[in-house]
Formats: C-alpha cells, sequence, structure tokens
C-alpha cells in the first residue's frame, strides 16, 4: 500500500496539495505516482511566473522508463521550484511528500481547492482504480 | 513486471540503476529464459547455416566456439540477429530472440528446403546471465566440478558442454552488457538452484531495465528498435558481421547487400550524448546538417549520468546534432559506441566525467 498522509489534498492525476499558511501550495506527485513511473532521472520545472490553468502540463518528470507529464492541479502561478531535483531527481522516489516536492503555486481560484479530494476519498480512488 | 515477447518478466527486483552500477562494478544475474534455443543439427547443418547467416559458421574452426551473425532476408534486411555455436561436426546451437521467434522458425524452415538439417527448438532450457567484473570467480564454484576449469579459460564467444554429472549444461563467455560473464543454458530444476546459488553467493538479481540500460552503454543493438527487417547490417554498424569472404558464399540477402554496398551509404548508425538537459527517447526525431534522422535507442546512462542513444542519421553527419525532445531541440554530439565497456567510459564527455 502506498502512503497518503492526511494533512494532504489530492488529484485524480495523483499529484497532492499542501495549503500553506500564506495561502500559497506546494505540488508534488504521490507515493502511488512515484512507485508507477520508477526511478526519476531527470525533473523539468517551469520557471517562476509562468501561469497556468488547472490541467495544463507544467512539470516533466523522467524515470528510467518514460517521460510523463505532471498537471497542474490547480490554476496559479509558479513562485518557486525545488532546485534540489537538478541534481537529485531521486528525491521524488525517495520523498515524494517532503524533499521531493515539485513546485509552489499561488492559486487563482480558491474554488478548485474545494473540488480536490481529501486523504480518505483519494485512498478510496487507489483502491477502486486498482479493482 | 512487464509482457516481453509473452513472457512476464521483471523490469527490476527494486532498483534497476543499482542493479545496472553492480554489473559495471561487481556481479549480476539475468533471468534470459525467454531467449529462444534452437539446437541445429544433421549432415548439412553448416552449408545451411552458411546460407542462412551473414556471418559465416566456417570460421568456428573447432568445437567450442561462437560467433555473432545476422540472419536476412532476400532485400537484405535483418531478420533477427542471434549466436551461433559450433558444438561438434554436424551440431550446431543458435540463440535467437524471444519476439520474433515465430518469425524466425518459419524463416528458418524456410530456408531449410532440402537441406538434410534438423531444427529442434529448446522451449524448456533456462537461460542465466552472469555479467559483470566479478561474474565468472563469484558463480565458478556453482558450476559442475568437471566444467569449472574449462569455463574459467574461455576466450570470448567460447563455449563448454558438460558431461556426466555435467549433463545438460552448456556454458558460454557471451553477454548483452559489455562486460564480462557467462551466459549458461541448463534444465529448469538445476536453473533453479544455480540461481538461488548465485544470489546467495553475492550474485545480484536484475531486470529488464538494467539490461537495456548496459546494452545500450555497450552500444549493442536491440532487435526491432535499432534494427528490424527493413534495415541492413550495413546501416546498422553491423558491417563487421558480414562475411564477404569466400566470394562464392550464397548466403540469403547477399545480392542485395552486396548492390547496397555498392552505393554511396545513405544512412548510419551512431551514437549519440546529450549535451542539454532530458533524456532521449525512441522514436524522437534528430536534425543534422545532412539532413534529419531517427533515435532509435534513447535512455540515461547511470554510468555517464546523462542521457545516451543509438540513433540513424544521414551517413554524411558528422560531430554534432539536435534531438527534438518534446518542444525543445536539445543539441547532441555524435559518437562512436561503445559508450561503455568493461566498466569504463569510452568517450569523451562534455563538461567532463562524472565523479567516480
Amino acid at each position: 500500500m502506498s502512503e497518503v498522509p492526511a494533512n494532504l489534498k489530492y488529484s485524480s492525476d495523483h499529484e497532492w496539495v499542501r495549503l500553506e499558511d500564506d495561502g500559497s501550495v506546494v505540488v508534488g506527485i504521490t507515493d502511488h505516482a512515484q512507485a508507477a513511473l520508477g526511478e526519476l532521472v531527470y525533473v523539468e520545472v517551469p520557471e517562476p511566473g509562468q501561469v497556468f490553468n488547472k490541467g495544463d502540463a507544467c512539470i516533466v518528470v523522467e524515470s528510467v522508463k518514460a517521460a510523463s507529464d505532471v498537471y497542474a492541479p490547480v490554476s496559479g502561478d509558479c513562485q518557486a521550484t525545488n532546485s534540489a531535483l537538478s541534481d537529485e531527481p531521486e528525491l521524488v522516489n525517495q520523498s515524494p511528500y517532503e524533499d521531493g516536492w515539485l513546485v509552489r503555486l499561488q492559486p487563482l481560484a480558491q474554488a478548485e481547492l474545494d473540488e480536490l479530494m481529501d486523504a480518505d476519498a483519494y485512498s478510496r480512488f487507489l483502491a477502486e482504480s486498482d479493482s | 513486471m512487464v509482457d516481453f515477447g509473452g513472457w512476464d518478466m521483471p523490469l527490476h527486483y527494486g532498483s534497476q540503476i543499482d542493479e545496472h552500477h553492480v554489473v559495471r562494478q561487481a556481479a549480476g544475474i539475468f533471468d534470459v529464459s525467454h531467449m529462444t534455443v534452437i539446437d541445429v543439427d544433421g549432415a548439412d547443418a553448416e552449408p545451411y547455416l552458411r546460407t542462412l547467416l551473414a556471418n559465416d559458421v566456417a570460421k568456428l574452426e573447432s568445437p567450442g566456439r561462437g560467433l555473432y551473425s545476422c540472419m536476412l532476408n532476400q532485400s537484405g534486411g535483418i531478420v533477427d540477429d542471434l549466436i551461433a555455436y559450433r558444438r561438434d561436426s554436424g551440431e550446431f546451437r543458435i540463440v535467437v530472440n524471444a519476439a520474433t521467434r515465430e518469425q524466425d522458425l518459419a524463416w528458418m524452415d524456410g530456408v531449410a528446403g532440402d537441406y538434410a538439417v534438423t531444427l529442434t527448438e529448446r522451449p524448456g532450457a533456462i537461460m542465466l546471465a552472469v555479467q559483470g567484473p566479478a561474474a565468472c570467480e563469484c558463480a565458478a564454484s556453482l558450476l559442475p566440478d568437471s566444467l569449472r576449469a574449462v569455463a574459467l579459460g574461455l576466450a570470448p564467444f567460447g563455449c563448454v558442454e558438460g558431461e556426466g554429472e555435467g549433463e545438460g549444461w552448456f556454458v558460454a563467455r557471451t553477454g548483452y552488457t559489455g562486460e564480462d560473464g557467462w551466459e549458461i543454458m541448463l534444465g529448469a530444476e538445476a536453473g533453479l538452484v544455480f540461481w538461488d546459488a548465485a544470489v546467495a553467493a553475492g550474485i545480484r538479481p536484475c531486470g529488464l531495465g538494467a539490461r537495456d540500460t548496459l546494452r545500450l552503454e555497450a552500444g549493442l543493438c536491440l532487435y526491432g528498435q535499432d534494427m528490424d527487417q527493413g534495415t541492413s547490417p550495413l546501416i546498422s554498424s553491423l558491417a563487421w558481421t558480414v562475411a564477404w569472404d569466400p566470394t562464392d558464399r550464397a548466403f540469403v540477402g547477399r545480392p542485395a547487400l552486396e548492390d547496397e554496398r555498392k552505393q554511396k551509404r545513405a544512412r548510419k548508425l551512431v551514437g549519440l550524448i546529450l549535451d542539454d538537459r532530458g533524456i532521449m527517447r525512441h522514436g524522437q526525431r534528430v536534425i543534422t546538417e545532412a539532413g534529419a534522422g531517427v533515435v532509435t535507442s534513447g535512455g540515461f546512462s547511470p554510468t555517464m549520468q546523462r542521457s545516451i542513444a543509438l540513433a540513424r542519421i544521414p551517413a554524411s553527419a558528422a560531430e554534432s546534432c539536435q534531438v527534438e525532445i518534446r518542444a525543445a531541440r536539445r543539441d547532441a554530439i555524435i559518437v562512436r559506441p561503445p559508450f561503455v565497456r568493461n566498466g569504463k567510459i569510452q568517450v569523451d564527455l562534455p563538461g567532463g566525467h562524472p565523479e567516480t
């Protein structure tokens, strides 16, 4: 079973979202997603200032197997990216919810945050897609 | 687990990258039982194989030797690549790919025609590859006593078969990693015992993923990706495997290959090293001064810590090119494979070598 922390929100594309005190959100991929992708060897993150609509491909993660897009779970503009990933993309595998975070966004539509799944819903979503 | 030519095979046993490094630095074991083993027997076995194969088994002067070859169609395209071993007079064993099994058997049957040969597939055999600088040393104690000394003394592409307590064992100094090692064919029961004993002896299980990155670093072609029925050995960096002499040996595909050889070569298979961020992948477009080409195999090189590829490009292209990775064009340099052999990087890297 993959890990699903209770304090995060989740998208059906297997991204997680953490709401910060300043109103921004930190985005990464879930434990389930990193396991399915395999060992990451390259992560391409956006430039700060770039604006994404919900569902836009905003990050590319390349594993030993293939390249995959990561979609913006909410609309927002990019405030920061995880610079450690350029030298250590494997952080996403080792610590998907902490050291392996991908980008920090300033959300443009608060309502989109409410549409994301909580940990229980995402766990059920994983169980259903498994069966 | 992935489906590979009808076989369920593990991509890795935990970490593909660790498995890759262990083969470059120590010893790993691969279950390659999916490979198709075909024995070629009968009075005409040698003349038959001299017709079937672009390389010449007459070069195998004594039993216990093997060679790499392509078998070609009438257009000079590659039906498959294989290793052919001479066992005894009139007896050969060939090992072909798994995904091409049915087309190979049908093709070999067709070429057999009036030759007095018997083709016998050995589907029950287990085939294990122990690979890496320490592979033979670590695995030697697991061989039958009567085989050990000979197996340790084998030259590359040499092979030996067991008798008595070693009955059913076939050990060859071959592989698909660019490292020393053996490929071992043996019965199912002995195979399971060998695998467990090898793992207990510290030889690490390795999956298909590491097998692919190791062969890519070694510059070894993968059938169906770097070569196929539509490409000849001459544009697949495999001209060295075509035995043109003697000139009267009429192997299948020879007339087409002779024609191709007389013309100016239009394309070639080269190595690429990405001099930029990203990972090159199969199918991506390559742009050179002399025209477009295509990445046939691409990925991440754990040894070189950057992306490498094999690509088929215009023959006159040299030095550098660009690769279309999704929306972006990224710079790459053109090199002659192998990238890595026997644990050492064989090419000059832009920006220097990674720390080891």
